[in-house]
């Protein structure tokens, strides 16, 4: 009997197994470390990042390659992802590195070891070809990031935050779940790969796959926080310590696009035209929603997290143009032009709540719009990297926000929705007063407090360079939207 | 087809015996001298019958999930027991076999060494 068993080839899947060893590696030397700046764990944190970025890049081949018995998928797009996935979770660690180290109540040394656990349960649900690999990485990444929500134990705010993510992702757990049960019902495999395969010979009940995929929906909306499935999002923003949000709000957004891609796209697309119609809806009301509640917003945290909401709905849009009466011609463009809004989206999210931790020091959170107050007086320059992310998260031309925009309605238009193209448009035309609304705090009022800023230089050298990348990639988005094509055309 | 099932049967008869024979056994010979202490139902250190929503140590929650780790780890263990032999005599998978449980266990006693020293076992 065991003499069929095959050993599995390891290598696509050595940046796993390499940031495993050393989470490992780090949580035992951090038990070590006294100090308050954790210097050393944060050191080999990145250290470790760095090293999972190099090992993917080296061992990436561009092929499909399937590994642990058709478990685990590597390819173009889940290298991709991954690379992004590193640089972001980099960048996020130098911006919440004095945070941490300043916030007396925090548990400091399990916040780098957490972040590298819920990388990697990312990362599994990148390269996951089986619908159970697929929902390991998801919950790997969700208790991590539930364990981050609560990691300042004294704020009654952030342990509410915590037990409602808590609630509500163990719903939306099940939901997937109850989703995958209903599938493997319908198709007798977990495979992702041998479901698109089942489905493309017809013999499986539609009625029970269809009713399976009402609740992959509902589950993958949930981790992407789209309406109605939204309630987490602002309470677990605004709750969670900045660094927190930080991460929350950056990293998981890009694993949540290759759930998308592996789920509905890899595993179900010959039910395109239905799951199309299920997330037009959910795109729909996730801008209408997300763009007039962030109005209404004091908090600037909830307020991003509101802006959160439309940009996934935004997104979404992109997903839902693939395939038009059966012509899948657009397919591949379309989807690109997501993953393309998906990552500019990224980049440019993580420069806006590094402003928050630029801002903010020992006992001043620096999360209420008017903390924002006359930053131009207080420094000119981050004012201005403040308004680049806020004006590239509006879409005006020339930032990466307009062109990810532009190439998402491209999609829309080229599949025939007009009115959906002209809807978006409106919605981001109601967004962009909220955006504005705090260029012009930044520049018209008279600054609350006149404390100089105290990060590091570090964090602020790194902060001035996602700032000039929202605006150079505005300016040269030709690149990063080649690779998101060049991607998917090679891994679909 | 039905004598398939004989074991079953038996596997009920003797567990109901081996459930009920204590009980007769002690009514019949043990002394009978009761006292509220040893009539009340046995509940593991809590009163029996009070509100259910009390607060309690959180330190049991530690325990409890410790528990579950260790737990859950005999769980992986027995089956991999039971075809070790199995595993040691197919050259293809000899090393592979044993390294994979090893490097299990290595990860589950990276969080054991994280618990001992971060106090979780002291009950403090």
């Amino acid at each position: 009997m065991l003499t069929n068993f095959v050993i599995p080839d390891l290598l696509p899947a050595a940046p796993e197994l390499f940031i495993l060893a050393m989470a490992c590696v780090i949580l035992i030397v951090d038990l070590f470390v006294k100090s308050k700046a954790r210097t050393l764990t944060f050191a080999l944190t990145q250290l470790t990042l760095v090293g999972c970025a190099a090992i993917t890049y080296m061992t990436s081949t561009g092929e499909i390659t399937y590994t642990f018995s058709n478990m685990f998928v590597d390819d173009l797009m889940a290298d991709l992802l991954k690379l992004f996935l590193d640089l972001t979770v980099i960048v996020v660690l130098f911006y919440a590195r004095g945070y941490i180290a300043e916030r007396v109540s925090m548990a400091k040394g399990e916040f780098y070891v957490l972040v590298l656990l819920a990388t990697l349960g990312m990362m599994v649900m990148i390269s996951a070809n089986h619908l159970l690999t697929l929902y390991l990485g998801l919950e790997m990444m969700s208790l991590s990031v539930y364990a981050m929500v609560a990691l300042n134990r004294d704020s009654t705010q952030a342990t509410e935050a915590a037990m409602k993510y808590f609630v509500l992702g163990a719903l939306a757990s099940g939901l997937l779940l109850y989703g995958i049960s209903m599938v493997y019902g319908a198709t007798g495999t977990l495979e992702i790969t041998q479901v698109a395969q089942a489905l493309a010979q017809g013999a499986v009940n539609k009625t029970i796959l269809v009713f399976g995929l009402v609740f992959l929906v509902a589950g993958i909306a949930f981790k992407l926080g789209v309406v109605p499935f939204h309630m987490w999002i602002p309470d677990v923003y605004h709750g969670a310590p900045t660094p927190v949000t930080l991460f929350i709000a950056s990293a998981p957004k890009l694993a949540a696009f290759a759930m998308v891609i592996r789920l509905l796209v890899n595993g179900l697309f010959f039910l395109a035209p239905d799951w199309q119609q299920m997330l037009m809806i959910l795109a729909v009301l996730s801008m209408a929603i997300g763009n007039l509640a962030a109005i209404a917003q004091t908090n600037i945290k909830r307020m991003l997290a509101y802006s959160a909401i439309s940009h996934m709905g935004f997104m979404l849009l992109g997903m839902v143009s693939g395939v038009v009466g059966g012509d899948a011609r657009f397919a591949l463009n379309a989807y690109s032009s997501s993953m393309f809004y998906m990552v500019a989206y990224v980049i440019t999210s993580v420069a806006g709540f590094g402003m928050i931790l630029l801002l903010a020091r020992a006992g001043f959170e620096a999360d209420s719009l008017d903390d924002f107050k006359g930053l131009n007086k207080r420094s000119p320059w981050f004012a201005s990297m403040m308004m680049v992310v806020m004006l590239s998260m509006a879409g005006i031309p020339f930032f990466v926000g307009f062109f990810a925009k532009f190439a998402v309605l491209q999609a829309v238009v080229a599949a025939g929705y007009m009115w959906l193209a002209i809807a978006a448009v409106l919605f981001s035309l109601i967004g962009a007063f909220y955006y504005l609304r705090v260029v012009k705090l930044m520049y018209f009022d008279a600054p609350l407090d006149e404390t100089p800023i105290a990060a590091g230089f570090d964090t602020k050298l790194l902060l001035s360079a996602n700032g000039l990348a929202v605006a150079l990639l505005g300016l040269f988005p030709q690149t990063l939207m080649y690779l998101c094509a060049v991607a998917l055309v090679r891994s679909l | 087809m039905l004598e398939n099932y004989f074991p079953i049967l038996l596997f009920i008869l003797v567990g109901i015996a081996i459930g009920v024979l204590p009980i007769v056994l002690g009514w019949l010979i043990a002394p009978n001298r009761p006292d509220a202490e040893k009539l009340s139902p046995y509940e593991c250190g809590f009163e029996a019958f009070e509100d259910a929503r009390m607060k309690f140590d959180v330190r049991y929650y530690l325990i409890a999930i410790l528990f579950i780790l260790f737990d859950l780890e005999i769980a992986f263990l027995f089956p991999w027991a039971t075809i070790f032999k199995e595993i040691v005599n197919t050259e293809a998978v000899k090393w592979f076999g044993f390294a994979e449980m090893m490097v299990f266990i290595a990860i589950l006693v990276v969080g054991y060494i994280y618990a001992w020293v971060k106090g979780a076992l002291e009950w403090e």
